[in-house]
């Protein structure tokens, strides 16, 4: 491309870029001088089913969503790594001049790949870093007075068929 | 009815450290007990191996009106093992009327306890969590007590038609 | 242009039954009616389904009655609701959270009170000292809508009158 061109491409891209800005600008504006404009105290805070919220809304998240985020990255940038190995393995005129060849040695390369990180991921899944999703239902500490037997009579009555 | 009648009176009678008595023509049969006795006399019925009334149904307020002067407090507890009703009932004076609370007995209690402390003013010693449970907390006054007037107004509102 | 000269359009004579895009092409000259028709049209209702109305509210919502139609999407947030219709029994325990919400909405804003006990205290009038004896004590209504409960036909007859309402307000006194 010569100079000039690369100019004006550019110069298409800020076009595009004040378009853009110009329409969600107009619409704002449009949308201040119609809309009635009452602020009040109560309508700034935060919403709580009717109820002063209380204390910051900056509380502290259990790990268990970082570990979640961390796994989904990295499996993401395998996704990512992905793309471009399939452009090169349907490229036909390299499977042409290796005869063949190409194609299983990419497609070997990419296995390993693959079953590296599974690796990674049964060690994640074994390891229990998913289980942390669920939380652990806390049991009470009731101990019943009456022995469980003097409830038989009542539950055999009650029993589904 | 016999059976269960005589069976509480010979079990509880060595319990109980003032005495009680049945109330007449009562359904389901009430026991009429002293304020001081309520815990030890409920603990029996729930612990004793014969007895089991393991359910706490309600636990209702009375106001005996200004002449009698006295305000009442009624159990009515339930056996499942053995299907079986029972009332208890309790005389208070109007000035200052205190009972045992029988929270650490049956769960139920905490929030029942609640209730008639709400609407009669009976205050429950040794209750977890006393506090109202119907009306506002800073309402004023009890509103099932015979001799209720309701406030004027409430946070500005006036209560009256 | 059409004539639907129908119940509605009887009800308050000399109501111009107002074209809109897509009907018949014809455009509306005034803003204001621009404005109205569509604030109107797009009445999201935030519920406050608190006793026996609201039943009747949610069949109103439902298949034979149909709120949709007019455009109203119940909103359970106050934020994105047009309309607060209080379906239903107002305690004073209550009541500091209904202020608080419909302190929350945004403008513009409407009131519909739903049933007797929104309007007046309805059957706890004379003994319910725990009843706020009609939701106007607290937040400015728009509407009320009798009955105990109102058939979702009475609601939506409100709903059409705060309709009225609103064709009726202009941008220069919003």
């Amino acid at each position: 491309m010569t100079e000039s061109n690369y100019g004006q491409a550019w110069g298409e891209v800020l076009m595009f870029l004040l378009g853009g800005l110009l329409f969600v600008g107009a619409a704002l504006f449009v949308s201040r001088l119609i809309r009635p404009n009452r602020p009040g105290e109560q309508k700034l805070t935060s919403y709580e089913s009717g109820e002063q919220a209380q204390g910051s809304a900056w509380v502290q998240f259990n790990v268990r969503y970082y570990i979640i985020a961390l796994i989904f990255l990295l499996f993401e940038v395998e996704i990512v790594f992905l793309f471009p190995w399939i452009t090169t393995f349907t490229d036909q005129s390299a499977q042409k001049a290796t005869g063949g060849e190409w194609g299983i040695w990419l497609a070997l390369e990419m296995t390993v790949f693959i079953l590296v990180l599974a690796l990674g991921l049964a060690y994640a899944w074994r390891k229990g870093f998913l289980d942390g999703v669920k939380p652990r239902p806390q049991t009470a500490d009731f101990k019943p007075v009456v022995p469980r037997r003097y409830y038989d009579k009542i539950n055999e009555q009650y029993q589904s068929r | 009815m016999r059976d269960m009648e005589d069976q509480l009176l010979s079990i509880l009678t060595p319990i109980a450290h003032h005495p009680f008595h049945a109330v007449p023509d009562s359904a389901p049969y009430t026991l009429q007990l002293h304020a001081q006795d309520v815990t030890r006399i409920c603990q029996a019925l729930q612990q004793h191996d014969q007895l089991y009334f393991d359910q706490l149904s309600c636990i209702t307020g009375l106001d005996n009106g200004p002449e009698a002067n006295t305000l009442e407090v009624i159990y009515h507890l339930y056996s499942i093992p053995f299907n079986r009703s029972l009332a208890l009932r309790v005389v208070l004076p109007r000035e200052a009327p205190e009972l045992e609370s029988v929270a650490s007995l049956w769960k139920s209690a905490n929030w029942l306890e609640r209730e008639v402390f709400d609407m009669y003013g009976i205050h429950f010693t040794g209750h977890p969590d006393l506090r109202r449970i119907l009306m506002p907390a800073d309402w004023e006054g009890f509103p099932l007590r015979r001799d209720y007037q309701h406030q004027e107004t409430y946070l500005g509102v006036t209560v009256k038609y | 242009m059409s004539e639907p000269v129908n119940s509605i359009a009887e009800l308050k004579p000399g109501t111009h039954y107002r074209e809109s895009f897509g009907n018949s092409g014809l455009v509306v000259t005034k803003l204001d009616d621009l404005f109205n028709w569509s604030r109107l049209s797009s009445l999201f209702p935030m519920t406050f389904g608190l006793a026996c109305c609201a039943i009747e509210f949610m069949s109103t919502g439902s298949t034979p009655y149909d709120m949709d139609r007019f455009g109203m999407a119940p909103r359970a947030t106050p934020r994105q609701s047009d309309v607060m219709i209080i379906a239903g029994t107002v305690t004073f325990k209550m009541a500091d959270r209904i202020k608080r919400l419909y302190e929350q909405m945004a403008e513009p804003r409407y009131v519909i009170s739903m049933g007797s006990c929104a309007n007046c205290g309805g059957p706890y009038w004379q003994h319910g000292y725990h009843v706020v004896k009609g939701v106007d004590r607290i937040i400015p209504v728009d509407v009320y809508v009798p009955g105990c409960p109102p058939r979702p036909e009475a609601l939506i007859g409100g709903i059409l009158k705060l309709h009225e309402k609103i064709r009726e307000e202009s941008i220069l006194n919003a």
